[in-house]
């Protein structure tokens, strides 16, 4: 249950320092993270509105460039210089040398009659009077094509100019090379992913896309979603990839260029400091945690043995409580008891004087009597060794203090015990050390000790048996010890040795003090007497006196 | 051992009567009193040589102070106090107090009867040097002594 508390204390201690301190880094992490990513998003879609802007300003040059040279061309000639097709040959590698990226040239005559015309194919004489283009080109003065298959079957768009001379109109048309075109948008194309590609107001793709997708055929955006400035929209797959989509109008917002980019790669540099920071932040974890535990656990294991020491102090107390309460007690009973004992031996006193009398000498049962008395007063003398002992116990008179030589008082003891031992066929040995300090100390009381466990010994021996008297100096203490090879004492038992009253010997035969009192005597000498018993080998007691040495006189 | 009167002090009635009884047998002139007052009254009337006094007198005077007063009122009676082991203490006090020892209670006769004469003996050495110095006095100056007895009479 104890342990459970423990257990509990512990969860407890952290559980709570666990929040307190990886929440605020979760916290910190996870703002930091999303401001950093927000931050990078909106980099990303700068940069790509920029790079979308730029490349179509750039498309928007080149076609203007173009249309500026056509132009300039059908503004400087006239319609009999154009309509001769050396003269147009002629002019034709002018263009190309100055501006490059035309494929042909032609004059188209106001009834839409090809006329005269430089380049690969032989487009010369077809009439565009039906073609959309041309009511355009005659109506506005210049008209740039969507990319279209047209006559020759490959794609491409062209340019064609108007010109007014006097009354007569006719048209500079251009073809323009659909690689060279391309390669400006693809520049545009950037890493892996990136794609750039130009769409027409219904979505068709007017130069060929680098993923997904063949020049004239439709691509899957809707052109109408981009504003007409520069705009950014986001899709997201079927796999869940995202993409960014920016879209620029040029051509009067005929076209639209369009720059594509997988967020993915473009978000490599904050996976990377994603996981940076989440390494950081799992070690982070680890470190508190172990640190969190170790310590919690080195707190409860300190909390635990102060416990156990309080208790066992606790322990100590109530023992020295219980047994100055029973002291108190002792005392009063055994002053009750001492009165009427001292009147019992006082009467049978006062009866033996009588009996000395001749007239009771004659009387039959004068030895009965006579028995009788002793007995009584036998008892009284057994009952008075009781409260003596106890009173012994209870009396607060301070010990003596005198120069003890505790072998020389173990000598003596034994010597008391010798003829006892021998008529019960039990041996003393001793080992007593030479070095042994003479200490200051109550030696009769002390030799009242002895006498109590060697007694004791000899009667837990009963007979045949051995009696081992050691004594040695530890440290600062003289230990003593008393080991009989008697039929020992169970652990049950050895609990309750030093308690008063308690004996295993027969009702009569011993008071249960002795040990008790003997205890009481050796704790007050701020020594120690513990047992060490085992069932069949033998019992030990152990008396550890300080070595406290005489005041010098 | 000339016969001399002894005065028993103790609260236990059957105790004070039967030690009382006991000692009259060895012919040794006792009174017995229960308790330090009426001690002290019986020694206004009657000289003894021994006291044995009781220490501990619950209810009525205690044993420390019954001994303060003999004392006043016969400086020369020997006092032995009777007591049980709690109140060794007691008689260590009362042994200052100029009583001449003490004993365990429950006491055994023979041991009460050595500490008698022990005590009796010291009483009568002591009287045996006031009876001489008072021989010497008289012999010096008869005139003073005389009138001494006067007062004292």
């Amino acid at each position: 249950m104890k342990t459970s508390l423990y257990k509990k204390l512990q969860r407890r201690i952290i559980f709570i320092t666990l929040l307190v301190s990886l929440a605020p880094l979760i916290v910190l992490g996870a703002t930091i993270y999303y401001q950093f990513a927000r931050m990078y998003g909106e980099k990303i879609e700068e940069q790509i509105i920029y790079r979308a802007t730029a490349q179509a300003a750039a498309v928007e040059l080149f076609l203007k460039e173009r249309i500026a040279i056509l132009c300039a061309m059908a503004d400087t000639h006239t319609f009999s210089d154009m309509a001769d097709e050396k003269n147009l040959a002629r002019i034709f590698e002018v263009m190309n040398a100055r501006a490059g990226a035309f494929v042909d040239l032609g004059v188209i005559s106001n009834s839409g009659q090809h006329l005269a015309y430089v380049g690969p194919y032989n487009l010369k004489g077809l009439n565009y009077y039906q073609h959309p283009w041309f009511d355009d080109v005659m109506s506005k003065g210049v008209y740039v094509s969507n990319v279209y298959m047209g006559y020759r079957k490959s794609p491409h768009f062209i340019i064609a100019v108007r010109r007014q001379e006097g009354l007569n109109i006719w048209i500079l048309r251009a073809t323009i090379d659909p690689d060279i075109f391309e390669d400006i948008v693809r520049s545009a194309q950037v890493g892996k992913t990136g794609d750039a590609y130009i769409l027409d107001r219904k979505g068709v793709y007017q130069t060929r896309p680098r993923f997904n997708g063949e020049i004239l055929t439709r691509s899957h955006l809707n052109p109408r979603v981009f504003g007409t400035r520069t705009t950014v929209i986001e899709e997201k797959n079927a796999e869940g990839e995202k993409t960014l989509y920016a879209g620029s109008r040029l051509k009067d917002g005929k076209w639209l260029l369009v720059i594509s980019q997988d967020v993915a790669e473009e978000m490599t540099g904050l996976f990377a400091t994603r996981i940076a920071e989440i390494i950081i932040i799992v070690c982070g974890f680890l470190a508190i945690i172990f640190t969190t535990v170790f310590t919690t656990r080195m707190i409860i294991k300190r909390l635990r043995e102060a416990d156990s020491r309080m208790n066992e102090l606790n322990a100590q107390l109530i023992q020295s409580d219980k047994l100055a309460a029973l002291g108190k007690m002792a005392a009063g009973v055994a002053h009750e008891i001492n009165n009427p004992l001292a009147v019992i031996l006082q009467k049978t006193g006062w009866m033996e004087d009588l009996l000395v009398e001749e007239e009771f000498r004659e009387s039959e049962n004068y030895r009965e009597y006579k028995e009788s008395l002793n007995k009584i007063e036998h008892h009284v003398e057994r009952a008075r060794k009781v409260v003596h002992n106890m009173l012994g116990y209870a009396r607060k008179m301070e010990p003596r203090l005198e120069d003890v030589d505790v072998n020389d008082t173990l000598k003596q003891t034994i010597d008391l015990l010798k003829n006892h031992a021998d008529t019960n066929n039990i041996g003393i040995t001793t080992e007593l050390s030479d070095n042994l300090p003479i200490i200051a100390g109550d030696q009769s009381r002390l030799q009242q000790v002895f006498l109590n466990l060697m007694t004791n010994a000899i009667d837990v021996i009963g007979s045949e048996g051995l009696i081992e008297v050691t004594s040695r100096k530890v440290d600062s203490f003289i230990n003593v010890d008393i080991t009989d090879n008697g039929p020992g004492i169970s652990e049950e038992v050895q609990k309750k040795v030093f308690d008063p009253f308690f004996t295993t010997k027969e009702t009569g035969q011993g008071t249960g003090l002795g040990l008790w009192v003997s205890y009481d005597i050796i704790t007050k000498m701020g020594g120690n007497i513990s047992i060490k018993s085992e069932v069949g080998k033998g019992t030990t007691f152990t008396i550890s006196l300080p070595a406290v040495a005489p005041e010098k006189k | 051992m000339d016969a001399f009167r002894a005065l028993v002090v103790d609260d236990e009635e059957d105790f004070l009567e039967t030690l009382v009884k006991r000692l009259h047998k060895r012919n040794i002139d006792t009174t017995g009193a229960p308790s330090g007052e009426e001690a002290l009254e019986i020694m206004k009337k009657k000289l003894f040589d021994v006291v044995i006094l009781d220490v501990k007198m619950p209810g009525g005077m205690d044993g420390i102070e019954t001994l303060r007063e003999i004392k006043k009122i016969q400086p020369l009676a020997e006092v032995i106090l009777l007591t049980g082991h709690a109140s060794v203490e007691t008689s260590i006090e009362g042994m200052k107090l100029g009583a001449f020892d003490y004993l365990l209670k429950p006491i055994k006769l023979e041991e009460l009867l050595t500490k008698l004469a022990q005590a009796f003996e010291k009483k009568d050495a002591h009287d045996q040097k006031i009876r001489s110095a008072r021989i010497k006095e008289l012999i010096r100056f008869p005139g003073r002594v005389l009138e001494q007895v006067k007062e004292e009479k």
